[in-house]
């Protein structure tokens, strides 16, 4: 188009016609809003007294955006953009259908909580470091992740919250933290190189990288190495997931960086390699899946069971928060596997409940560091005495983590038990359910010997005692943060019809994707 | 040709692996570069390999002249390359941190973030 | 590297490689080039010019922070695709306009300026990365 040509040419052969909607600009505008944001917090990047200005408007804004999504999305079929304009399956698209638009709303909440929390924790040293334009890109890449369409587009999005997670987790540069990061960082290098191996076969094999045109695809080739390229997917997705047999980098790098940091990677990060596999086994290799469920289904039963052990064995209370993250992924990973209505509906659930609840759990223990000066549960104490309403939240918290009703957990735990009765896997079901008690059992000894017992025993836990004051003016913000995702939890526990028959659809909409490839392809067919 | 490119990647693949078994720092960086070579090399394969027509559309045309080489395998290679070659500036940086700061690049002996014997939580009040 | 001669020649080939990167710049327009490539070369030519005169002369000659020549880039590249929006096409679309300066036709389009945009995000982030690395090396 550069020089005008002589010969008329009929660009319909290439372009989308028809203007885009308002709608279709909502797919979007997620990303692109995180960025702009981004990009105006690094260029006044000495004003930091002014980035919570723009980060929190900004962040409140995706959250509507993102719920404004929801509501089209779920009312009216998913929504498709082609970037610069280019027909399907040649551009890169940006397609959304109810399961990508709810875990985007969930991530912007949760993302929305640690921002208001990292008013206060954060330092201005952190701050001039860059926290909030690192915070307003991994939210970029985490909205980006959820809405693509395109497989090499999630992986672009998969690095772009991978290099600001780096950021994020080495702010402050203690040595912990740069032994804690390095692992993570080479770990989750490789993780993201095998799902670009696993791209690469995929293009080989399909000759396209479109989802909706693979979904088309997947089901009429044969003969291919479709089962090679599924176990390499499963790998790269898992070791984003933080899945048993490789997920130790997690435990090794999530306790070490600012406690709000650690909220927003507990939350955020692990949930989108469960969102990949949801979508890529289950959306665009169904037949794979069902041969590889028992593969899953021991992973799952290994993640969740192991990692309630773990769970058990640590003094660190954040240590333990990071074994709470892996054992909802085995939860989600048994959802998975069992591939049924139910199981995937209950695993797109607990995967939202545990966006939530993971943030606030994180932030919970970062009050509780607040109030009696210790991380561990041999040193700490007493804060029922002092602070009884926030005791009150963190044992709902700590009930919703653990799946026991009337919280947030208690639903997608229900569902997923039923699920793999039905497919007559009890020793599943045995698991969800054995892992549900360990994580009782070590949540609540947290509750009985940080909250309940008496904070004068040691020297070290008489010197927290003195440290133990009421939550000041400026811890206000970590309040509100934590009641406000723990109101979330609440409500979701006590009328769980609206999120339940969300994620239904969203079910529906993976086991079935008729109406995300006529999304992407309105003549029904490839080109 | 492809065939050889298969072999060459598949060398590649297993230098870097070999490499990132080490437990000196610099080690497994040299393989995660060294890997990210071979995947750049593996998408290139992918895409089918034609020689010496390069995927550009020449002044006063519109579309491309017959059979040229897939220019989506280079695009993809070209976004990996950018960002492998971020990653590995960063990584630099940490494992030079990382030595300066904890005094090894022993991988076995960094435990500052999980120390060896952690007590275990109270059995009781 | 304080020897007279690279002295000499640094600040003369710096000017160099920035004019030459900038050219690349504009050249991967319509021919192979374009803002990363170019952006590294930028990139290359700070490089020099810290290691021969101290990290501290760079960041004068910069002005701004290299960060916030990558968040100035970031900026440009998101706006570019966001103007399409006015145009009633999808993100990203490449518009054209075609103005007359100076009697000469200029064809200018928003692919040119995402390509600015990547150009100064690629010399931000790498000139700052190399300029820890090279503060380092002082210390």
């Amino acid at each position: 188009m550069a020089s005008p040509s002589s010969t008329p040419v009929d660009l319909s052969q290439a372009f989308v016609m028809a203007p885009p909607g308002l709608g279709e600009w909502l797919v979007i505008l997620p990303p692109a809003l995180m960025i702009t944001a981004g990009a105006l917090l690094m260029m006044m990047r000495h004003r930091v007294d002014r980035h919570g200005f723009i980060a929190i408007p900004a962040l409140v804004a995706l959250v509507l955006i993102d719920a404004a999504l929801l509501l089209k999305v779920s009312t009216g079929g998913p929504v498709t953009m082609m970037m610069g304009r280019w027909l399907p399956p040649f551009g890169i698209a940006f397609t959304v259908d109810v399961l990508g638009a709810l875990m985007a709303l969930v991530s912007a909440l949760a993302g929305l909580a640690a921002a208001i929390a990292a008013l206060t924790d954060i330092s201005d040293s952190g701050r001039r470091y860059g926290f909030f334009p690192f915070l307003m890109l991994l939210m970029a890449g985490v909205s980006g992740a959820f809405l693509t369409g395109d497989v090499f587009n999630l992986y672009v999005w998969f690095e772009v919250l991978l290099i600001s997670s780096f950021g994020l987790l080495i702010l402050g540069s203690e040595k912990q933290q740069i032994d804690g990061a390095l692992k993570y960082a080479v770990l989750n290098l490789i993780g993201t190189t095998l799902f670009l191996i696993s791209v690469g076969y995929l293009y080989a094999i399909f000759g396209t990288l479109n989802m909706a045109d693979i979904a088309l695809k997947a089901r009429e080739i044969s003969g291919a190495p479709l089962m090679t390229l599924s176990a390499l997917f499963i790998l790269a997705f898992g070791m984003k997931a933080a899945a048993f047999p490789v997920n130790f980098w997690l435990p090794a790098s999530y306790h070490t960086p600012r406690i709000t940091v650690s909220a927003l990677f507990g939350g955020l990060l692990t949930k989108i390699g469960i969102y990949a596999l949801l979508r890529v086994m289950v959306m665009l290799f169904p037949v794979q899946r069902e041969e590889l469920s028992f593969v899953l289904a021991v992973v799952a039963v290994l993640t969740m069971v192991l990692s309630g052990f773990g769970m058990l064995a640590q003094n660190d209370l954040r240590r333990m928060a990071g074994f709470a993250v892996i054992l909802g992924i085995g939860n989600m990973l048994a959802g998975i596997a069992t591939g049924t209505m139910v199981g995937l509906s209950g695993a797109v659930l607990y995967a939202l409940h545990s966006i939530l609840a993971m943030t606030a759990l994180y932030l919970v223990i970062g009050r509780v560091k607040a109030l009696t000066g210790s991380w561990t549960l041999s040193a700490g104490g007493g804060i029922y005495s002092v602070a009884p309403g926030f005791a009150f939240v963190s044992l709902a918290l700590f009930l919703a983590v653990a799946g026991l009703p009337p919280f947030s957990g208690l639903w997608p735990k229900i569902m997923l038990v039923k699920a793999s009765v039905d497919i007559g896997a009890w020793w599943l079901a045995a698991g969800i359910l054995i892992s549900g008690f360990l994580a009782t059992i070590a949540l609540g000894r947290t509750f009985l010997l940080a909250y309940w017992r008496p904070a004068a025993e040691s020297p070290a836990s008489k010197r927290a005692t003195s440290n133990v004051t009421r939550p000041q003016q400026q811890d206000r913000l970590a309040a509100v943060a934590i009641l406000g995702l723990a109101a979330l939890i609440v409500l979701f526990g006590l009328f769980p019809e609206a999120p339940l028959s969300l994620s239904q659809q969203a079910a529906t909409g993976l086991l079935d994707p008729q109406s995300y490839v006529r999304s992407v392809f309105p003549q029904g067919g490839a080109q | 040709m492809e065939t050889l490119f298969a072999v060459l990647v598949g060398i590649l693949f297993s230098a870097a692996i070999y490499l990132m078994l080490s437990k000196q720092s610099v080690r497994v960086l040299l393989g995660i570069a060294l890997l990210g070579n071979a995947v750049n090399l593996l998408l290139f394969t992918s895409g089918r390999l034609t020689r010496e027509v390069p995927p550009i559309i020449a002044a006063r045309l519109d579309v491309l002249p017959g059979n040229t080489a897939n220019p989506l395998p280079q695009a993809l290679i070209l976004t990996a390359i950018v960002i492998s070659f971020s990653f590995f500036a960063f990584l630099l940086v940490l494992t030079y941190r990382a030595f300066q700061e904890l005094g090894t690049d022993n991988t076995d002996e960094m435990r500052l973030a999980e120390p060896k014997n952690e007590p275990l939580p109270p059995t009781g009040y | 590297m304080n020897t007279l001669i690279f002295r000499t020649v640094a600040p003369f080939l710096t000017a160099l490689m920035i004019v030459f990167s900038i050219f690349v710049l504009l050249r991967g327009h319509n021919e192979p080039g374009g803002g990363f490539i170019g952006g590294l070369i930028a990139a290359s030519a700070f490089a020099i010019y810290g290691i021969a005169y101290g990290v501290a002369a760079v960041r004068r000659a910069l002005w701004f922070h290299p960060l916030s020549i990558a968040g100035a880039g970031l900026m440009l590249a998101v706006v570019s695709g966001l103007i399409s929006a006015f145009a009633g096409v999808p993100f990203m679309t490449g518009l054209w306009i075609y103005p007359h300066l100076f009697g000469v036709e200029v064809p200018l389009a928003t692919v040119m300026s995402f390509d600015i945009g990547v150009y100064l995000v690629v010399v931000g982030s790498i000139t700052s990365i190399a300029l820890a690395l090279e503060e380092k090396d002082d210390a």
